[in-house]
């Protein structure tokens, strides 16, 4: 091919440059100056972490018409992640190639990871709903918000409000064994137990740490173990699914601990687990973030789930819903005042966030230098009736707290 | 701490002859056919959610809704055989896999349409209710689902052993081409096995579902576990599944006890593995 030297000149050169540089620029120029804010919504929504992820995904549904009427500008994708980390990666990149702006996910920390990782090489902000691996914030991502406790902050507030609560019921436990699964957020709570337990000054001893693997049939070995030691309380950290087959296993053995209660740890809060259980659910008690009934993004929450979940026994989901909630409340925030979609606008905004109003029990939502949220309470909650029923501190308690727990047998 | 132990030995081998019996399925149809279904535990699901329906709907226990269950997948395998695993027998071991795996594969997520992910429990009046036998505290459901499996473990050896059918089978198994040179209808008698495969598996999903809570999830460990009891015990042989189910059933609940619980599916490995070495053949398999 001959060409016209004539024509080809520097002038030419540099049209021709600066046209292809406006073509290549268009779509991100574009997307950020877009007027909805796309969030991919990464849960487990099948896969052993279905339950949960399927309760995170409801919070997220209903937080739509909620983050409407607030006047926030939001689109979302859902996406599952089949409670599998690499399938958590890959859905990450495919939600960032299809033009999400931000992710929120993923309820479980070991997706959360993989999907972190993802957000960090493409510079899109990843808002974390639930997550407690303390690695998350410790590792210097920089396109990284948690609006959840660590594992250490669970552990730490869950054990304070659980010393509490001893005190409040005036039992006097001398035993503990800490049973926990073997996931990524199970071994975060081991961690954070065997780092501050020994400093907590709890009025039991801890007599034996138990893993166990979530995916288990049943957990009759697991209790066995338990029985043979005789603990007065059992420290559980579950999920929905295995706290089931724990409470079975423990009523077959006719094992009676003073109390069965959880440091911060999903599972004996669930609707699966009060209708599996029935009355056997109740007394069980766990110290958690909960949802705030006097906020008004709870109380919009709560409307609108009323209206999208009729058949649901409670209000909300105080946990997985809330969380969620407050996870693209804050995203949907930090658009509205970054003005664009553009990854390190948003992670500034991200950055400086002082949400006052929002769904959890807590002060505003504010995030430190490396993105976690700091100021995030724990609320002791006591199944009562089939419902969790928040019992301390003592303010904000509904009913007041039961310890020893009745014996199992009075209760079929 | 000995009553302990032995409680822990008893749990584990009434969980392991519930084992043993979805093992059962996989090793008859293996044993005859020369086909490894990688869609057992999917199918053992179906089973479990089979049971789950009967007892919503009709309140029928899985002790009891295992006979039609049972039957159900007698004509269930009957047809997956004539219509979609036939045109595969003698072909290469890949397209079979693949066959059974997409299977496997599209019963997992039609599962999922259908029931969600949420764990389906049935809670039967005697659900938490244990025997008290001496210092051992035994949970009344696993008697009742081991002597179940017990029960139709011995009516498929007698099947075998004493019915003119049965008695075709082993002769197919034994050897292909005289059991067709004597007359013997081989394509009809590969859907019969295969059927008697599916008993064997809707059975066991049925008594497991008194155990665990149904689950789509569930499908490929119970395939996995499958695999490892018949292979301990002997590809093909009945008695060794069994004896493959109670060996994996009381390692796990031994080491999960004297080790840490989170480590007991590492002993079925590493019991399939010194199987493997020492006996290639299963223990109470054939040698080739």
């Amino acid at each position: 091919m001959l060409i016209d030297r004539s024509k080809f000149s520097r002038r030419t050169v540099l049209a021709g440059t600066a046209a292809g540089t406006a073509v290549l620029a268009t779509p991100s120029i574009l997307r950020a100056q877009a007027q909805t804010l796309k969030i991919a919504v990464l849960l487990p929504r099948s896969g052993y972490l279905a339950q949960a992820g399927q309760s995170c995904h409801r919070g997220a549904l209903v937080s739509a018409p909620v983050l409407a009427d607030l006047g926030y500008k939001v689109e979302m994708v859902h996406i599952d992640i089949e409670s599998n980390p690499d399938v958590a990666r890959t859905q990450a990149e495919r939600a960032i190639n299809e033009g999400a702006h931000c992710i929120v996910g993923a309820f479980d920390s070991a997706g959360t990871l993989a999907i972190a990782q993802v957000c960090e090489q493409r510079q899109v902000p990843l808002i974390v709903n639930i997550a407690a691996a303390p690695q998350l914030t410790e590792q210097g991502y920089k396109f990284l918000v948690r609006n959840f406790p660590t594992g250490q902050m669970l552990v730490s507030g869950g054990l304070q409000q659980l010393k509490t609560l001893i005190s409040a019921t005036k039992v006097e436990p001398k035993t503990a064994v800490f049973l926990h699964a073997n996931d990524t957020f199970g071994m975060a709570q081991r961690q954070g137990m065997d780092k501050l337990f020994p400093a907590a000054n709890m009025p039991f001893k801890l007599v034996e740490s138990i893993a166990y693997d979530p995916k288990a049939q049943d957990l009759s070995v697991e209790v066995t173990k338990m029985r043979s030691l005789n603990p007065d309380v059992l420290l559980v950290v579950t999920r929905a699914a295995d706290a089931i087959k724990l409470i079975r296993d423990v009523v077959r053995q006719k094992f009676q601990p003073m109390a069965i209660l959880s440091p911060g740890s999903p599972g004996l809060y669930d609707e699966e687990f009060f209708k599996a259980l029935g009355p056997l659910a109740d007394f069980c008690a766990y110290a958690l973030p909960w949802a705030n009934p006097k906020s008004k993004s709870s109380q919009a929450l709560e409307a609108a789930f009323k209206k999208m979940q009729p058949d649901f026994r409670f209000p909300i989901e105080c946990f997985n819903v809330g969380f969620t909630f407050d996870a693209l409340l804050t995203a949907a925030d930090a658009f509205k005042r970054a003005g664009s979609t553009n990854g390190v606008e948003l992670m500034k905004a991200l950055k400086s966030t002082n949400l006052v109003d929002h769904a959890m029990i807590g002060p505003p939502i504010t995030f430190d230098e490396k993105g976690q949220n700091n100021n995030i309470p724990a609320a002791v909650v006591q199944n009562r009736g089939r419902v969790p029923t928040v019992v301390l501190p003592a303010d904000v308690a509904t009913m007041t707290p039961v310890l020893p727990a009745p014996p199992w047998q009075g209760r079929t | 701490m000995t009553a302990i132990t032995l409680n822990i030995i008893v749990q584990g081998l009434l969980t392991g002859l519930v084992y043993g019996l979805m093992a059962l399925g996989l090793s008859v149809i293996f044993g005859v056919m020369r086909v490894v279904n990688f869609a057992h535990g999917e199918f053992a699901v179906v089973a479990m959610y089979a049971a789950f329906i009967l007892f919503e709907r009709l309140h029928l226990d899985p002790l009891i809704s295992l006979l039609p269950i049972a039957v159900a997948f007698f004509i269930l395998g009957y047809g997956l055989q004539r219509t979609l695993i036939n045109p595969f027998i003698g072909r290469a071991e890949h397209e079979q896999f693949i066959l059974l795996v997409g299977l496997a594969t599209v019963v997992i997520n039609v599962l999922l349409i259908a029931f969600g992910p949420d764990a389906r429990p049935v809670n039967l009046s005697y659900s938490f209710d244990s025997y008290d036998v001496g210092p051992l505290i035994i949970d009344k459901v696993r008697v009742f689902a081991a002597l179940a499996a017990l029960a139709v473990s011995a009516a498929l050896f007698l099947f075998f052993r004493y019915t003119r059918t049965g008695t075709a089978i082993r002769a197919c198994a034994d050897n292909l081409t005289g059991a067709a040179v004597v007359g013997l209808n081989v394509k009809q008698l590969y859907a019969v096995t295969f059927g008697i495969g599916f008993v064997c598996i809707g059975a066991a999903g049925a008594l497991m579902e008194t155990i665990a809570d149904a689950s789509p999830s569930l499908g490929p460990s119970y395939t996995l576990m499958a695999f490892v009891i018949v292979i301990i015990g002997g590809l093909g042989s009945m008695a060794g599944a069994l004896v493959g189910g109670v060996l994996i059933g009381v390692s796990e609940a031994l080491a999960g006890f004297f080790i840490q619980p989170s480590m007991k599916s590492m002993f079925s490995f590493a019991l399939l593995i010194l199987v493997l070495i020492l006996r290639p053949q299963g223990l109470m398999g054939r040698r080739l």
